[in-house]
């Protein structure tokens, strides 16, 4: 992932006369995890797909360097394909049925499903599913990563430990990271830097920068303070706030 | 149901002629069986059905495909397909005749009618609402056009096809039995009407058995498609 890099100048996309995105300028530099926080329907899924070349913008200019996967909210993966064959498709380009089959096997490994290469999506947990749908995105030569609300058709628990996979997983094999989320928690526990977007037509509102070396716990104290700047910024914090205050 | 038909021949409701009871018939099966023309009407009857239904689909696809992906395609051909979906086969028969005679050319001929249209416009819906997701995702992958039909948008409709296929394999089963009455010569549609013509009751209820039993099997095999299991998530969701 040779500089690889993300960058959206002054982009703004309309549909017919609905302005979702308006002069938005972001740039993410090569290895950085970005979280993208903001209120549904402001344009997150917009967004991502500007950013993997999926959508094209009305203005503005995107520059992507290196190749992006994205990894859905949920059902992504192919449910006519096997566990195995979903992976497969991230080592299209790579030459040798065995050399790909070996490196199926160490994303099994990776993501903790070994013994599920034959079964089909229909047959695991929403959290398991997600799990094949990173190591597809992860697979062969991609260098970054788009996360569309990945976890948050998953419960409480599965979410928390679906972020400790992840984070542990980047630390194997780093990549390049956009996260649109809604869930600031999320946001503030595995990203190195946090943009809150505001209603449509979405800009960025605040953003946010964490020094703590990832992974951390959602309950590090930086995280939490992160956390309660940015309900802050959104408005959602200011009852408690006060009442300590006065 | 054998028991109910036994009771109303026992009855004698209606005339031995005009309701065969449970022991002609069987004798009527054994005659049958003798003389071998039962069989012989019912492979002509599965050779017509499995051409006309083959073709239908061999075209019926690849035709509701094209349309699927063009929106201005859908909204020029639609209303012909829906009109020939709905105008019965069976009204066809004059034509069939004089086009391609009585053999087995006219039941292959309206088969394909009852099959084709059906077929184009479910196979036109469902690619028509393949999830974008899956774009996206062979977008991703890097997939070409000819390797997202082959690889994503067949597989993702396959579902919605087979329970087509079924169903409409169902009413050509229906058809080339009334397109034989009119138009044939031979086939299970025409020995019905020997039947009736020589008043043999006893072979029409062999017949009407057979018919059925045939009938059934074949979305049996058909329903084998659906264990397929690149096709079968299809159905547990």
């Amino acid at each position: 992932m040779t500089g690889s890099r993300l960058q959206l100048g002054h982009v703004s996309r309309s549909f017919d006369s609905l302005e979702v995105l308006r002069d938005l300028s972001i740039e993410v530099s090569q290895g950085e995890f970005v979280a993208i926080v903001g209120p549904s329907g402001c344009g997150k899924t917009t967004l991502l797909n500007l950013l993997s070349g999926f959508d094209l913008p009305t203005s503005g200019t995107v520059e992507r360097k290196g190749e992006s996967r994205m990894v859905h909210q949920q059902d992504g993966l192919f449910p006519w394909q096997t566990v195995s064959e979903n992976i497969a498709l991230g080592l299209r380009h790579v030459k040798g049925k065995q050399e790909r089959e070996q490196q199926v096997r160490e994303l099994l490994g990776l993501i903790r499903l070994e013994g599920f290469e034959n079964s089909y999506p229909h047959q695991l947990s929403g959290g398991m599913r997600q799990r094949v749908e990173l190591a597809r995105a992860l697979a062969g030569s991609s260098d970054i990563l788009l996360l569309d609300e990945p976890f948050s058709a998953l419960d409480y628990l599965t979410r928390l430990r679906m972020r400790q996979e992840l984070a542990r997983i980047l630390q194997e094999r780093p990549r390049t990271v956009v996260l649109v989320t809604h869930d600031i928690e999320e946001a503030a526990q595995l990203a190195d830097r946090v943009l809150v977007l505001g209603e449509r037509p979405a800009q960025i509102r605040y953003e946010l920068s964490l020094a703590t070396p990832r992974p951390r716990d959602p309950t590090h104290p930086e995280v939490v303070q992160a956390i309660h700047q940015v309900l802050t910024k959104l408005d959602l914090d200011s009852g408690a706030a006060e009442y300590t205050k006065t | 149901m054998i028991v109910i038909w036994t009771v109303i021949w026992w009855s004698g409701i209606f005339h031995e002629s005009a309701f065969p009871g449970p022991l002609a018939v069987l004798r009527g099966f054994r005659e049958e069986a003798r003389s071998g023309q039962l069989f012989t009407d019912l492979i002509t009857s599965l050779f017509r059905v499995t051409c006309g239904f083959g073709l239908a689909v061999v075209t019926g696809i690849p035709a509701g495909l094209w349309m699927g992906q063009k929106l201005l395609l859908r909204t020029a051909f639609l209303p012909i397909v829906n009109f020939f979906r709905n105008l019965s086969p069976l009204a066809w028969i004059p034509f069939a005749i004089l086009w391609f005679g009585v053999g087995d050319g006219s039941p292959i001929f309206l088969i394909f009618l009852s099959a084709f249209f059906p077929v184009v416009l479910a196979t036109m819906a469902a690619a028509a609402n393949v999830p974008t997701i899956y774009s996206r995702v062979a977008k991703d992958f890097g997939m070409s056009d000819s390797e997202k039909l082959m690889r994503v948008t067949l597989p993702a409709i396959m579902p919605q096809v087979v329970t087509t296929l079924r169903v409409t394999a169902g009413v050509c089963w229906l058809v080339v039995v009334a397109a034989e009455m009119i138009a044939g010569r031979d086939g299970l549609g025409f020995a019905v009407m020997d039947s009736r013509n020589g008043l043999r009751t006893d072979i029409l209820v062999v017949e009407m058995i057979v018919i059925g039993l045939v009938g059934v099997g074949i979305d049996r095999a058909l329903e084998q498609l659906t264990k397929i299991p690149s096709i079968r998530w299809g159905y547990e969701r």
